[in-house]
């Protein structure tokens, strides 16, 4: 090829890849025939509105919270309290998340640390050690309890799991007691544990579910490479099934965080509010940002419900930030994940 | 490490489909023994009989003897992941582990099998890739995903990691299907090196591949499409390219055929 590559083209050949008239442009982008036009106006037009309607309510949002903020008297990150209507401040508003940060956190981080491990159980059992007879029936059990209301799963927890967790919450106490973490001195177990365990029952059958679909697409050619070196059925899946199916795995717990993040009836009616933090995730109490939004919206005043979504959209960003970081987990080590073999 | 394979009476079945019915043959020990034969005759399904990697596909099931140096591999109290262990399989399409660095993968055989010493590991290491001929295009980037390989490179990367647990039998299906002809070359003159060690066995389509590498050759057929498939005779590879004992093997090997 004798065509110099560092000057520019002639000028006639630039005006004839620039699309001038209407009809070039149209053609630039595939759309010459009518049905192809219609379709790229309908698309593009619902793609906009769409991102019209979520600025405005992003918009609406942010101008309620910032409203709430400007009078607020006490720190939103750092305070303790929950008093928008400034009942014991001389009218004063005075209110802040932290109480709400660590309970959502710490509920969740219970509820992932629970159900992950369950559920990979479960899902390998069925996609790998169960007949097929039995694996088809437990899968469509797991799917009818992702089906089940959250209140079910709220009185449920209120009125069978909780009673039933003193046993378990003084097993803790008397082996783990001494970290104070763990420290149970009685009372009703409606505390962050029990939020944590019954979440972690909630979001089971999503993580259950999507790592079974994971596990059952892995290449047979993968795990043929496996058997053949003489692996056992559990080295197996740690060969092959559990690499495979890492970000599917991280996605199916994200999944399963967003939910525990945002539950909100079911944590309203096995916790008991308590607007502190406690070291021991056994001491009743605590609160989390959907719970306490819930309990507090309908008797809020105006302001008061300003401040809920003050609250509100810091839940947003957390759970903005949650997806962000397993994002970069998931993209990390792509060359070393198992989707271009 | 050689072993001689002695197979009596083998049927192999798909849940209730038989893909191949009575064979019998006999594999010698540091030989190169190709299975040729049309499409669907049951050349994978009989290699695989070889190592009990049939029965893991779903309906798998097993008639008949294997023996390995005597040992029959079906017989009853026999651990089919012991003889996986033994026998080593190289596939047609290269499967590197891949989350696995290159020298993970070779590795990966050694610690399934539990003892083995960090520093010896590096040896084994070294020498199954130089055994592979793969060692001086990765020896400066052993910690690189083994997925970022070419394909013939990644074809030797996987007979490394066969090789790497010195087994007895090397099984290879189509190991140079996918391959280009340089690459494909390489793997032959590999074939021909480590028959010095092992007993090894190949599957191929391609005819010269089969004269140029085996000592001897099996030819498989089948009656008609949906009949199982049948061994029809086993020999020197010379032999059944030049004067086959039986007038079916000629007609395939000459083209005259399907
Ligand atoms: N997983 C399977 N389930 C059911 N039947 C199968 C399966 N694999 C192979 N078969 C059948 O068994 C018979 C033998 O197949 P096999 O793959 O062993 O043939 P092959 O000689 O290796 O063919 P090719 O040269 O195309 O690789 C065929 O009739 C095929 O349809
Ligand atoms: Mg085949």
């Amino acid at each position: 090829m004798d065509i110099p590559t560092d000057t520019p083209p002639p000028p006639s050949h630039v005006e004839d890849a620039k699309p001038t008239t209407p009809e070039q442009k149209r053609a630039a982008r595939g759309a010459t025939r009518p049905g192809d036009r219609i379709f790229l106006g309908l698309s593009r037009g619902s793609g906009i509105v769409l991102l019209l309607i979520m600025a405005a309510v992003a918009a609406f949002l942010a101008y309620r919270a910032s409203v709430a903020l400007a009078d607020n008297e006490g720190n939103f990150l750092t305070t303790f309290e929950w008093d928008p209507a400034g009942v014991a401040h001389d009218g004063k508003p005075y209110f802040g998340i932290a109480v709400l940060v660590f309970g959502t956190i710490v509920s969740s981080i219970i509820a992932l640390a629970i159900a992950v491990p369950v559920a990979i159980g479960i899902a390998l059992f069925i996609s790998h050690y169960a007949p097929r007879k039995l694996a088809a029936p437990i899968a469509y059990v797991i799917d009818l309890l992702a089906a089940v209301p959250s209140i079910v799963y709220g009185l449920w927890g209120a009125l069978v799991v909780a009673p039933n967790l003193t046993g378990l919450y003084s097993w803790l106490d008397d082996y783990f007691g001494w970290t104070g973490v763990f420290e149970y001195e009685g009372g009703a177990p409606r505390s962050l544990m029990t939020v944590g365990i019954l979440l972690a029952i909630m979001i089971l059958p999503i993580i259950t579910n999507v790592s079974r679909e994971v596990f059952l697409q892995v290449p047979k050619m993968h795990e043929e490479a496996a058997l053949a070196l003489g692996a056992t059925r559990w080295e197996v899946i740690r060969m092959s099934v559990l690499p495979f199916g890492r970000s599917g795995i991280i996605s199916a717990s994200m999944l399963g965080l967003g939910r525990a993040l945002g539950e909100t009836i079911a944590v309203a009616t096995v916790l008991s509010p308590n607007f502190v933090i406690n070291a021991s995730v056994l001491d009743y109490g605590g609160g989390t940002f959907a719970q306490n939004i819930a309990s507090k919206f309908s008797e809020a005043s105006e302001y008061g419900r300003d401040a809920l979504i003050a609250s509100g959209l810091v839940l947003f960003v957390i759970t903005l930030l949650v997806n962000g970081a397993a994002r970069l987990i998931i993209a990390r080590r792509k060359e070393y994940s198992g989707a271009n073999a | 490490m050689a072993k001689r394979i002695d197979v009596s009476g083998l049927n192999a079945f798909y849940g209730s489909h038989k893909a191949i019915e009575d064979i019998s043959m006999t594999v010698e020990p540091r030989s190169v023994t190709a299975f040729i034969g049309p499409s669907g005759c049951g050349k994978s399904t009989f290699l695989r009989t070889l190592n009990r990697m049939h029965e893991v596909t779903p309906g798998g099931r097993v008639e008949g003897k294997v023996l390995l140096d005597g040992d029959d591999l079906y017989g009853s109290g026999v651990d089919p992941v012991n003889v996986r262990r033994t026998i080593g399989m190289v596939f047609q399409r290269p499967n590197p582990f891949p989350t696995m660095s290159i020298f993970d993968n070779v590795a990966a055989g050694l610690k399934l099998n539990g003892s083995y010493k960090k520093s010896e590991l590096n040896d084994v290491v070294e020498k199954s890739l130089k055994g592979a001929n793969l060692w001086n295009e990765v020896k400066d980037r052993l910690n690189k995903p083994g997925s970022g390989l070419s394909g013939g490179q990644q074809q030797r990367l996987c007979i490394a990691r066969a090789i790497a647990v010195e087994p007895q039998v090397l099984l290879m299906d189509e190991p140079c299907s996918a391959l280009d002809p340089i690459s494909t070359l390489a793997i032959e003159d590999l074939i021909g090196e480590l028959k010095e060690r092992f007993t090894i066995v190949i599957v191929t389509h391609n005819m010269q591949q089969a004269a140029r590498v085996s000592d001897r050759t099996a030819f498989f057929n089948l009656a008609a499409v949906g009949q199982p498939g049948k061994l029809i005779e086993i020999d020197e590879t010379e032999r059944i390219f030049s004067n086959p004992s039986v007038q079916a093997t000629e007609d395939y090997i000459s083209g005259r055929f399907g």
